[in-house]
């Protein structure tokens, strides 16, 4: 020990208690409802759907924009993630650098992102900045011109990043589970190839960005420092030459989730194993949504749930572990994931099924109940404390349909959920043998474990 | 807009107090920041203050392993804590109603943690855990916050791994867990943070009615954790076992963070200029022009500014093709630093980086939980958590002149050149 550290300190028995003695924990006061918050909800000539909301705790302005951007061939994946990289890259009346140039003196950021649903740009500005932040998204929108330098550039960039993408554990874990999920459908495609990347054209991109950038379809919200009338005038002006008859393509529906083995996918020399698993859940929509809401959230969806209290807080074979909802299109999934120590492996699979199956067989107690019900009003109310969490909460609702009064009414419906509706969901949803999925790790160390405990299955997907 | 009202004032323990009221939103975040990082731990013991921050979170006197989980959540509240080169953080964001709750669970584990052997082997298993997800089993883990200080920097408190060696961590014992506690965690060491929605007189009410009692321990005399500045370029190699593709990371000591804020500022309006966006000098010359990095940036601190004192680290990251050597990126670099120390940037050019800086601040601030370790980061290192709010006006001051001096400084004979190579035959 350094000289400056206490050489006379107390035991750590000695600091655990006081002569005073234990204290009771303090009641919860008056909780103050959120302030409602002015917003416009309304179609755009072109199609587009925007969700205006006036939320001036600084003076900026946060847009999401989401177009549905599904498509079925076997290059649409590599050719919309070089149209993702390259949107931003000039157009007829601007260069990438005066792009960034005109955003940067606005404070504003504008990024792209693709996946096999939709195309999303998501921008900021200081509020003042909205008009020329909206003159560039308009011009994105109708003018890139994707030259022919800009998109071998970013091409080669992107191979370069799906090299590194392709080491992460989380993202073969990731692509692993899809395909023992989904197998072909176009939902599986998450990160292109790069050989499909080397092949895409600049032509290919131009005639995707014609055929698929469109407004109908098309969700936008803004949430800032705006009056939110004149918000939807100044769009509609900005944005009158964004137009088509067509409509943007919505992703095919999704297989129904069914049970089945547990795939183990090698990777040799793993000093880490990811488990990941999955099931059928239910839409937002769904009278029994806030039921299951708080059941996932009781089982793994928050950190004093059954699973972390487990295999962390009790055993310490992960640093995380986590369970949640997926929505994609008109499907909802629970997806249960974590990172766990080879040696530990098909202990914490093993744990991982016992709370699946415990969690219907010895249902969240009412104390349980009422603990995850605060946490979801709670949580959901300082998520959209900020204009970031409340534009991100909102692109999500608007892209499932769904608006400002779904958000605004959901404290209530979760307020409203019995204890024996959570049991009934945990009981329909949470058994173990609804649930498919893969582990990733060293197949040499953790397979023979593994496969003692039964429904698991060895090999490449 | 009105510079948002502020209240300091200090218990007789000589716990510092930050209060922010705020209305807006029915939301309230506490914070206690600890004047103890990474480069306060005793040698054998790196990764020590980490994972004592686990432990904090395992019971105290009034509330069982598992319980300061269960009351946060339980209120409807989000919560978690970092370890930082110079201090410790410790936040909870709740509905307004449970303000007292999140300040009666700190209260009681400054004032009488529970440390046992069993949360101790728990909470070593799960870092251990943390460092495999975090650094041993992921491409480029530990880069550059891990790898570089140990080129830059030749003491123990600068240079060593804050995340900790398995054997280290191993070897950590329930005395020396006493001892740090003993140490630094006395009330006279920290900064409480309050902001949101609470009226300021019954918070501070509650403040004095939890913590009030914790007893004074004098604050341990703060280290200097000075070193000369290399007077040579110090050169570093690693091998990567997952990287696929080699990279390089310059590490350049700054003005002191604390002592020369304005010049510090400069050398942040100097990363952005350098690498912000792609109008900035390193993405247009090495990403755009030249083509031979995938990704390139910059930055002051190893984890972001304002979270260390003297000491810091000014680095510059790239990942880069295996056909390009790291040489030729590390020249194309200096030639653009060369030409901006000797040609200051524009008016223009300067504009965007404060233009963009000011809207990340808003933004930043925006989140409760942002906001309120932004205030106790500046009370704990900068004596003034106000200064917060001043920060934009004097990052906007900053002159061309004071960006090219910035430049300047950046000198190949004083630096350190971190190389990551892929491991041979590439990733696995």
């Amino acid at each position: 020990m350094t000289a400056v550290e206490r050489t006379d300190h107390r035991s750590a028995e000695e600091i655990g208690r006081t002569e005073r003695g234990p204290r009771p924990v303090p009641p919860l006061g008056e909780q103050r409802a959120a302030a409602d918050l002015s917003h416009v909800d309304t179609k755009l000539a072109n199609g587009l759907r925007v969700l205006a909301v006036r939320k001036d705790t600084v003076p900026l302005v946060e847009l999401r924009l989401s177009i549905p951007f599904a498509g079925t061939d076997p290059l649409h994946p590599a050719t919309a993630e070089v149209l993702a990289e390259t949107i931003i890259t000039g157009t007829a009346r601007r260069d990438r650098v005066a792009i960034d140039t005109e955003l940067a003196l606005i404070g504003g950021e504008l990024s792209t992102v693709v996946d096999p649903e939709r195309l999303a740009v998501s921008a900021s500005a200081l509020a003042s900045g909205l008009p020329t932040l909206l003159d560039v998204l308009a011009d994105l929108l109708t003018e890139a011109s994707y030259a022919d330098a800009e998109v071998a550039r970013e091409s080669a960039r992107l191979i370069e990043r799906l090299a590194i993408a392709r080491t992460q554990p989380r993202t073969i874990a990731r692509e692993a589970l899809q395909r023992r999920r989904y197998g072909n459908h176009p939902a599986t495609f998450e990160v292109p190839q790069a050989e499909d990347v080397a092949k895409v054209d600049p032509a290919g991109v131009r005639q995707l960005h014609a055929d698929s950038v469109l407004p109908k379809n098309s969700t936008m919200v803004i949430v800032g420092d705006i009056d939110p009338e004149q918000v939807v005038a100044d769009l509609e002006r900005a944005l009158s030459g964004w137009a088509s008859d067509k409509a943007a393509t919505v992703l095919p529906d999704l297989p129904e989730l069914t049970g089945g083995d547990v795939l183990l996918v090698p990777r040799p020399g793993a000093v880490q194993s990811q488990l990941r698993l999955s099931a059928q859940a239910l839409r937002r929509t769904d009278p029994r949504y806030a039921h299951l809401q708080l059941a996932n959230l009781a089982y793994g969806g928050y950190f004093s749930s059954r699973l972390v209290e487990n295999i962390r807080e009790d055993k310490g074979y992960t640093y995380s572990a986590h369970s949640g909802f997926e929505f994609t299109g008109n499907s909802a999934t629970l997806l249960v994931d974590a990172d766990t120590a080879t040696d530990v492996t098909a202990a914490a699979l093993l744990e991982t099924r016992y709370e699946l199956a415990r969690l219907g067989l010895v249902p969240p107690t009412a104390d349980e109940v009422e603990s995850v019900r605060q946490y979801a009003i709670g949580s959901l109310g300082i998520s959209t404390s900020s204009q970031t969490g409340l534009a991100g909460q909102l692109s999500a609702l608007a892209q499932a349909g769904l608006g400002f009064e779904w958000l605004a009414g959901h404290p209530e419906r979760l307020a409203a959920v019995t204890a024996e509706e959570v049991a009934e969901a945990a009981l329909d949803f949470f058994a173990p043998n609804r649930f498919t999925g893969v582990v990733v790790g060293d197949a040499e160390t953790i397979g023979r474990r593994l496969q003692s405990l039964g429904g698991v299955t060895i090999g490449e997907v | 807009m009105a510079v948002p009202e502020l209240h300091r004032f200090k218990l007789d323990n000589g716990l510092r107090v930050v209060l922010a009221p705020d209305p807006t939103a029915p939301v309230v975040g506490v914070s206690v920041h600890y004047d103890v990082g990474f480069r306060s731990e005793p040698e054998g013991r790196t990764g020590f203050a980490h994972l004592f921050e686990h432990l904090m979170f395992q019971g105290s006197e009034s509330l069982e392993k598992l319980a300061h989980f269960r009351h946060v959540q339980s209120s409807g509240g989000t919560f978690n804590g970092s370890t930082h080169p110079d201090y410790t953080d410790y936040y909870e964001v709740l509905p307004a109603a449970a303000l007292e709750r999140a300040l009666f669970l700190e209260a009681d584990r400054m004032r009488a943690p529970k440390l046992t052997q069993e949360n101790l082997a728990n909470q070593i298993d799960v870092v251990k855990e943390e460092i495999r997800l975090n650094v041993l089993n992921r491409p480029y883990g530990g880069f550059p916050w891990i790898l570089l200080p140990p080129v830059l920097y030749s003491t123990f408190a600068n240079a060593h791994n804050g995340y900790g060696d398995f054997v280290d961590l191993e070897q950590a014992t329930l005395d020396d867990c006493a001892a740090f506690f003993d140490t630094f965690y006395a009330p006279a060491n920290a900064v409480l943070t309050v902001a949101g929605d609470f009226e300021v007189d019954r918070a501070r009410e509650l403040v004095e009615r939890h913590f009030g009692d914790v007893p004074f321990r004098p604050a341990p005399p703060r280290r200097s954790f000075a070193e000369p500045r290399p007077t040579e370029e110090l050169r570093g190699h690693h091998t990567d076992p997952h990287a696929p593709l080699p990279a390089l990371a310059v590490g350049y000591r700054m003005p002191d963070p604390v002592g020369e804020l304005d010049a510090y500022l400069a050398n942040l309006v100097l990363a952005g200029i350098l690498t912000d966006g792609d109008g900035s000098r390193l993405q247009q010359r090495l990403v755009h022009r030249d083509a031979i990095v995938t990704d390139i940036g910059a930055g002051a601190g190893l984890f972001g500014p304002f979270e260390a004192r003297d000491p810091d680290t000014f680095s510059i990251t790239a990942i880069h093709a295996p056909d390009v050597t790291g040489d030729r990126v590390l020249k194309a670099i200096d030639e653009e630093i060369d030409l901006l120390a000797a040609t200051p940037p524009d008016a223009r050019e300067l504009a965007r980086v404060t233009s963009r800086w000011v809207a990340g601040m808003h933004s930043e601030h925006d989140r409760m939980v942002s906001r309120t370790l932004a205030l106790g980061a500046f009370e704990l290192l900068y004596g003034d958590a106000s200064l917060v709010h001043g920060l934009a006006d004097r990052f906007a001051a900053v002159t061309a002149d004071d960006v090219a001096a910035a430049a300047k400084a950046l000198r190949p004979d004083s630096r350190a050149v971190l190389v990551v190579q892929p491991e041979q035959g590439g990733s696995k």
